[in-house]
């Protein structure tokens, strides 16, 4: 029998670790995570990540899926800020196919995309606030959110699986009214998300709880594939917006913000001047798309991707005929593979499209920016009290719908 | 006592008896009605502040959903997990609920209105509310499941750290009043605001509000520690814990355990009215031809409003920054404190 007593043997006795189970019914877990959680006392010494209770299987119905009923899958991933997955797909779409934008499709999707990050980053900044413990900043948010939601709704007729991106542009243009109303909502949205900031960013204990917590290098960003906020908070100014602009971002003027720690702290502030920058780019928006010079169309018209006018209809065989084949069979997109990827509000979301010349994808494979950052829970969180595996997992900013697809 | 009052030659001893139950009685419905207006106040102002409306639907303006939401506790069935203690997961909500209650014993609300005047009253509180623990640890103990048994060992500890700082907050007061007895303390602060021992302007020139104003602060936010109430709330901590050591309770055992809690919180309100605010004593001389009572129950209602305030407003400490604060600030401040106080009763002849 060893001897115990002898300190050399002591890792023997080593059996106190704590395992609990962090989800997947758990308040702070963010949708449906598990974290297998080994503790010893309130340290964390191991973090265990485990996926797959929201899994749809995406991926594989999209392959059985016209391209045009595959983009309401989008949707579903990040639900948070669905448009910007939309953009990605119907983005590989264009490019197998060639389909040309119309510009007034570009802004109106440039417009819903800065929406979309507007909503994300209210949700993931007030939760994290909720994840230490502030139990106002959440419901403040969410009157905010609510108006954007409105917005969606009256562009595309639901308020959260939009469905309102095309191949080609977007599914309808807006109404004035809706432009104007936007507009009016980017005027009085910093002075709510002032009053957030005076609640949460200089108060000590938000910052006791989110200084120097959760701290991801530069090196540990590139090696762990993050992307988004997790490497601009670390200081990395990479934003897809700026470094490989796609849509007409690079006609637009903004800022990307870049952190300094990696800290959790950091990434909080990010996000926070980032809803500032996406108010500018709507306003922009907004701006050119209230002008009467810029009226027209919003998708391709007289081509094979978009439906022909109702009115026509009515007169025409060939455009009944062509409906009815665009909302049946679909388009057939020519064989050859596509890997776009937009500046979703997480991070770099990805469509690597396989395509065969038949009227729906091969392949599918989806880039989800949060499946990176929950990777690496485990090193992230290692050594940290029990209280910050909230905090951090927070300003991970991870939603379940695309992680697990 | 009880053997004399107990002999048949003494027939005062049924008077006595039935004097002091009526009084404890009369004080138990006193507080239980108004901890149900309290609790309704307490949601109101954090809806209030969340720009939410709060209970509006049971009675006119919510006012009768305590009462609802008591009824429901109680018509739900008690479910008891198993593996759990049965004896101990039922008596923990008991101890809560019975030491939040006799707290109250000498708690003077106007004068001569208490249920015993204990001349060692202050030891008597800080004796019943250092129990209080009791409840919490047994409770998440004998839940036999993970988080109440983290958020039992949590609350254990932060209780016993605050209580440290609170004491010797109190002894602050107690060289003040030069007593124990809570009628006393309060008797000692009486003529108006400036010599209620938050400001103490009594001793100048001897600035002693410098000492005395942070102590009353310290106070507040120990007492806020010692609740259970954000930003001290680890022991129930949502994002963490979930519920802490009541995740396992429902029903009637969930009830007594947030009684005993809000209790606890009018309690401690009660005690900062007491030993830094005068009492029920008016803050102006000629504003005393309001009843005494009034003056204390409008007090302890402000203290309440803070308590709600802050936790509408603050995020939750992490447990080494509160252990950090009670021990390294909290403990280290109050003790110069007790010095400072000391030797100004010492040297300044206000002993005699």
């Amino acid at each position: 029998m060893t001897d115990l007593t002898n300190p050399e043997n002591m890792e023997q006795l080593d059996d106190r670790k704590f395992t609990i189970n962090f989800g997947p019914q758990h308040p702070a877990a963010h949708g449906v995570l598990r974290l297998v959680l080994e503790l010893d006392g309130e340290i964390v010494d191991r973090v265990d990540p485990h996926i797959g209770l929201l899994h749809r299987g995406t991926e594989k119905l999209l392959e059985h899926k016209t391209y045009l009923q595959g983009i309401g899958y989008f949707d579903r991933l990040d639900y948070v800020a669905p448009m910007n997955q939309e953009h990605a797909f119907c983005m590989a779409v264009e490019k197998l196919a060639g389909i040309p934008v119309p510009v007034r499709g570009e802004y109106i999707r440039v417009l819903y995309c800065e929406i979309g990050r507007i909503l994300s980053h209210i949700l993931n900044v007030t939760t994290q606030a909720l994840d230490v413990g502030a139990l106002t900043p959440p419901v403040w948010g969410f009157e905010e959110r609510e108006k954007l939601m409105v917005f969606y709704e009256r562009a595309s007729g639901s308020r959260m699986h939009a469905h309102y991106f095309r191949p080609g542009g977007v599914h309808q243009d807006l109404p004035p009214k809706l432009i104007e109303d936007i507009g009016e909502w980017c005027e009085q949205f910093p002075a709510k998300l002032k009053d957030i900031d005076n609640l949460l960013t200089e108060n000590r204990i938000f910052k006791q709880r989110n200084v120097d917590i959760g701290v991801v290098s530069k090196e540990e960003a590139l090696e762990w594939g993050f992307s988004g906020v997790m490497v601009r908070g670390s200081g990395m100014a990479w934003d897809l917006r700026r470094a490989q602009p796609y849509s007409v971002y690079d006609e637009l003027d903004f800022n990307i913000p870049v952190g300094k720690n990696g800290d959790c702290w950091d990434r909080y502030l990010i996000r926070i001047e980032e809803m500032l920058e996406s108010v500018k780019i709507m306003k922009q928006c907004v701006e050119w798309l209230s002008r009467a010079e810029n009226a027209g169309e919003v998708l391709p018209t007289n081509s094979k991707f978009a439906p022909p006018r109702r009115a026509e209809m009515k007169q025409s065989m060939e455009a009944l005929i062509h409906h009815f084949k665009l909302y049946t069979e679909g388009v057939h997109v020519p064989a050859g593979e596509a890997y776009v990827a937009v500046e979703a509000p997480k991070g770099e979301f990805g469509v690597y499209l396989v395509a065969d010349g038949t009227n729906k994808p091969y392949r599918v494979k989806i880039r989800a920016p949060g499946f990176a950052h929950l990777a690496a829970m485990d090193h992230i969180n290692r050594g940290h009290q029990l209280a910050d595996v909230s905090a951090i997992l927070g300003s991970l900013d991870i939603v379940f719908g695309e992680i697990d697809r | 006592m009880w053997t004399y009052f107990l002999q048949p030659e003494n027939p005062g001893a049924g008077f006595w008896i039935a004097d002091t139950l009526s009084i404890i009685g009369l004080f138990m419905i006193v507080l239980l009605i108004s901890l149900a207006f309290l609790l309704l106040m307490d949601r109101k102002v954090w809806a209030s502040v969340q720009m939410r409306k709060g209970p509006n639907v049971v009675g006119a303006f919510g006012l009768l959903q305590s009462f609802a939401d008591f009824l429901k506790f109680v018509f739900k069935e008690i479910v008891v997990p198993a593996g759990a203690d049965r004896t101990l997961f039922l008596i923990a909500p008991l101890i809560t609920f019975v030491l939040a209650f006799i707290g109250w014993a000498v708690v003077p609300v106007a004068p001569g209105w208490v249920i015993s005047d204990l001349n060692v009253g202050i030891l008597y509180l800080f004796a019943i509310s250092s129990l209080g623990v009791y409840g919490i640890i047994i409770g998440g103990w004998a839940s036999n499941s993970k988080y109440p048994f983290l958020g039992a060992l949590r609350s254990a500890a932060q209780m016993v750290s605050y209580e440290v700082s609170i004491g010797f907050i109190i002894v602050t007061v107690l060289l003040f009043a030069g007593s124990m007895n809570l009628s006393v303390i309060v008797e000692q602060q009486a003529g108006g605001f400036w010599n209620w021992n938050m400001l103490a302007l009594h001793t100048l020139p001897v600035p002693m509000f410098l000492v005395m104003i942070p102590m009353t602060a310290i106070f507040f936010i120990s007492a806020l520690a010692e609740t259970n109430r954000p930003p001290f709330d680890l022991p129930e901590a949502e994002s963490e814990l979930v519920a802490g050591y009541q995740v396992e309770y429902s029903s009637t055992p969930y009830l007594l355990f947030m009684i005993g809690e809000y209790l606890n919180i009018v309690l401690m309100c009660a005690m900062t009215t007491i030993l830094f605010f005068g009492g029920w004593h008016a803050p102006f001389e000629f504003l005393s031809f309001l009843p005494p009572f009034f003056w204390f129950a409008a007090k302890v209602i402000f203290f309440f409003f803070m308590f709600a305030m802050v936790k509408a407003l603050v995020p939750r400490y992490r447990y080494d920054q509160l252990m950090r604060l009670g021990w390294k600030i909290f403990l280290p401040t109050s003790l110069g404190a007790v010095v400072l106080v000391g030797a100004y009763v010492a040297y300044s002849g206000a002993a005699s």
